[in-house]
């Protein structure tokens, strides 16, 4: 089995739905014979033609606002925006309308569209480019919120993502796109909604999701190097979130770490931290501390890196929640 | 080499009937005197449920109401030229296009009374609910009528908004992709020359709104929005040509808001009621009235009976409107997604608790 990186279990995904039902409709900005400006949609054009892999004017709100009209009329458009800081021209239409249409209709219209999306800094990008704010989506009722952190889960959630009758912002961490590669022998779908443990561990729960899951997944490694098990919540969807994983994890550990490369307040971690004090506080032994980005926009590359959690930070909060 | 004209380019202006009474015949030569005196009908009944609403909320009945009187013309010149099959996406000034489509007249009391069911588009009538932010369902037309070439299917998509609309992002894109992937869409702009309570001269510079569309790659056609024949002409040929592939349309009509921009406004202090007293000269059911009496059509009474029966379908949607039960306050988890998430539950069996221990509005 051919091992894949993130960006080709992504485009592997794209093309076996697109097979699978005649309905699925790709549109963006260069996704066409330029195959996206990260080649998630490379060869599809070739493959669909122009009718279904469309290239759109630039045009950020009107892709989502048409993709809504082309959901209720009855096809299911995947889009993609090419950077998460391109996004909020679409906001209105996500907030006001993709999230709302089911709800404000009765259920008379569905709204079945995946926005794709690269996120997150480490990538060395001009400015604008490298923006991790999943928490404004996850603040709107009826949207969901997904974050790949493997090859394998891209694929499977991503088919998830396409089948799920309600809309989906699909946050891919642009900065692993291509730095891990792993046999995808994936064939289902990853279920909406549930976390993953990626390492088994009894002394802390380390919470991370997208590209913040390899520098906390290093952190974890050196600490059973120094005889500490960490476990590794891999969360994939942030909504809904899977409160009965993180609990169950907390309950068993007694202390965690969030860590999230968004701004620090008002952060998802917050959220994270909330349900643990609302069901699991006489578990925990130490407050729960958070690594996040701080509350400035994201630097520039050459001071990115002082931006970004790392490992070291993840490590120095763990130990903190574990001497407490 | 000297300069040269590499483009140029022209608005038509149509009106049919003319605020003096003169008609051209040769236009109007399709319209019989039972589709005549059924745009006089609706046009009546539109007039009737919107004075209604207006009572209902002064008497503490129904919520903020947007008002259509003085744009009855475009209400039903639209309404009538589209066809079952096509889609509708309104913005919240339709209410008579929404009655002709077949919404009941009931569900748009209950939409402005603040009841989600008003929204709850009936199966067989391809509109979309009222859209509140300003021209942000423009998009979503497009999409419609996307979806619907990419099927090829033989439909048309229509979308309504006013003069304010056409300053909006959404506006422009909309037109844009329309014009570009050559979509079967009607634009058509109430022009009724105020947003709330700025006027047309502040929303753009532009001597029409109709040539806005000739940067997008299609025709712009202005038409007198207070002559009901030059809507409906108008509105029917841009319908057929988007059907039989020619592309978008985008139709101004020229119109007025007689009254205030909802019932949470006071035009009074903005506008002269010099402004007022002009347009009201131009109303376009008296026109209308003019015209089937210098016709002749309908005979005497004809007016009148039209009016009561207006006045009992309105009588009878207030009151389906007033008896309906409230909604189940339950609601408000069931329809955000195809299945509740657990989260959504367990606020859901919060709320079913709380209402058990206190019924609702204590």
């Amino acid at each position: 089995m051919a091992k894949l990186t993130l960006v080709q279990s992504i485009n592997r995904a794209l093309a076996e739905e697109m097979k699978r039902d005649p309905n699925v409709i790709l549109l963006g900005e260069d996704i066409g014979k330029d195959g996206g400006v990260f080649r998630a949609t490379d060869g599809l054009l070739e493959q669909f033609g122009e009718d279904r892999v469309v290239d759109t004017p630039l045009s950020e709100s009107a892709l989502v606002g048409a993709a809504i009209g082309m959901a209720a009329y009855g096809l299911i458009p995947v889009i993609e925006i090419q950077f998460m800081g391109f996004i909020y021209a679409a906001m209105e239409q996500l907030v006001s309308h993709a999230s709302r249409l089911r709800n404000r209709s009765r259920g008379r219209y569905a709204c079945p569209i995946v926005i794709r999306t690269p996120y997150g800094g480490g990538i060395h990008a001009p400015e604008h480019h490298s923006e991790s704010t999943e928490a404004y989506f996850i603040h709107t009722p009826g949207l969901r919120v997904v974050v790949p952190a493997t090859p394998s889960d891209a694929y499977g959630l991503l088919i998830a993502s396409i089948r799920d009758p309600d809309p989906v912002l699909f946050l891919e961490p642009a900065r692993i796109y291509r730095a891990i590669k792993e046999e995808v022998s994936q064939t289902d779908p990853v279920p909406l909604g549930r976390a993953r443990v990626v390492t088994l561990g009894t002394d802390v729960t380390l919470i991370a999701w997208g590209s913040m899951l390899h520098p906390t997944l290093a952190a974890a490694s050196e600490l059973q190097e120094r005889g500490i098990q960490a476990e590794v919540l891999d969360l994939r969807t942030l909504s809904p979130l899977d409160t009965p994983a993180l609990l169950e994890s907390v309950r068993k550990t007694g202390r965690a770490v969030v860590v999230h490369e968004a701004p620090r307040t008002g952060g998802f971690g917050a959220e994270i931290v909330a349900r643990i004090n609302e069901e699991a506080l006489l578990s925990l032994e130490a407050p729960v501390e958070r690594v996040t980005g701080f509350d400035t926009p994201i630097p520039l590359p050459r001071q990115e890196n002082y931006y970004l959690p790392n490992k070291s930070r993840i490590l120095e909060a763990t130990l903190k929640v574990l001497e407490f | 080499m000297a300069k040269e004209i590499v483009q140029s380019f022209q608005v038509e202006f149509l009106q049919i009937l003319d605020e003096g009474g003169r008609c051209d015949e040769d236009l109007l030569a399709s319209l019989g005197e039972k589709e005549i005196r059924g745009f006089y009908e609706w046009m009546v009944l539109i007039r009737t449920f919107d004075e209604k609403a207006l009572n209902l909320q002064r008497a503490g009945r129904l919520g903020t109401y947007a008002s259509v009187r003085g744009q009855e013309a475009v209400q039903v010149g639209c309404g009538l030229a589209l066809s079952k099959i096509d889609w509708f996406f309104p913005a919240f000034r339709e209410p008579g296009i929404s009655m002709i489509r077949g919404i009941p007249m009931k569900m748009i009391y209950q939409y402005w009374a603040g009841d989600e069911r008003g929204g709850a588009i009936p199966e067989g009538i391809n509109d979309f609910p009222t859209a509140i932010p300003v021209g942000t369902h423009i998009p979503h037309a497009v999409g419609a009528a996307w979806a619907a070439k990419h099927r090829k299917d033989p439909i048309a998509v229509l979308v309504s908004f006013g003069d304010g609309a056409t300053s909006k992002g959404d506006f422009h894109e909309g037109m844009n992709f329309a014009g570009v992937f050559r979509l079967p869409i009607v634009f058509l702009c109430q022009n009724n020359r105020w947003a709330i309570s700025v006027p047309l001269s502040r929303q753009t510079a532009s001597a029409t709104l109709a040539q806005k569309a000739i940067a997008y790659g299609f025709n712009g056609i202005q038409v007198d929005g207070n002559d009901v024949f030059s809507v409906h002409y108008a509105v029917a040929q841009a319908l057929e040509h988007a059907r039989a592939g020619g592309g978008p349309t985008f139709i101004e009509c020229l119109t007025y808001r007689l009254g205030d921009h909802t019932t949470a406004d006071d035009a009074t202090r903005y506008r002269s009621a010099q402004e007022l007293d002009q347009w009201r000269e131009k109303d376009p059911l008296k026109r209308l009235e003019e015209y089937l009496e210098r016709k002749e059509i309908g005979g005497e009474s004809f007016q009148e009976k039209t009016r009561e029966s207006a006045r009992q379908r309105v009588s009878q949607a207030v009151e389906e409107f007033e008896t309906t039960s409230d909604a189940d306050p339950l609601d408000l988890f069931r329809y955000l997604f195809s299945n509740p998430t657990p989260e959504l539950l367990a606020q859901m069996d919060a709320l079913r608790k709380e209402l058990k221990d206190r019924p609702p509005g204590r």
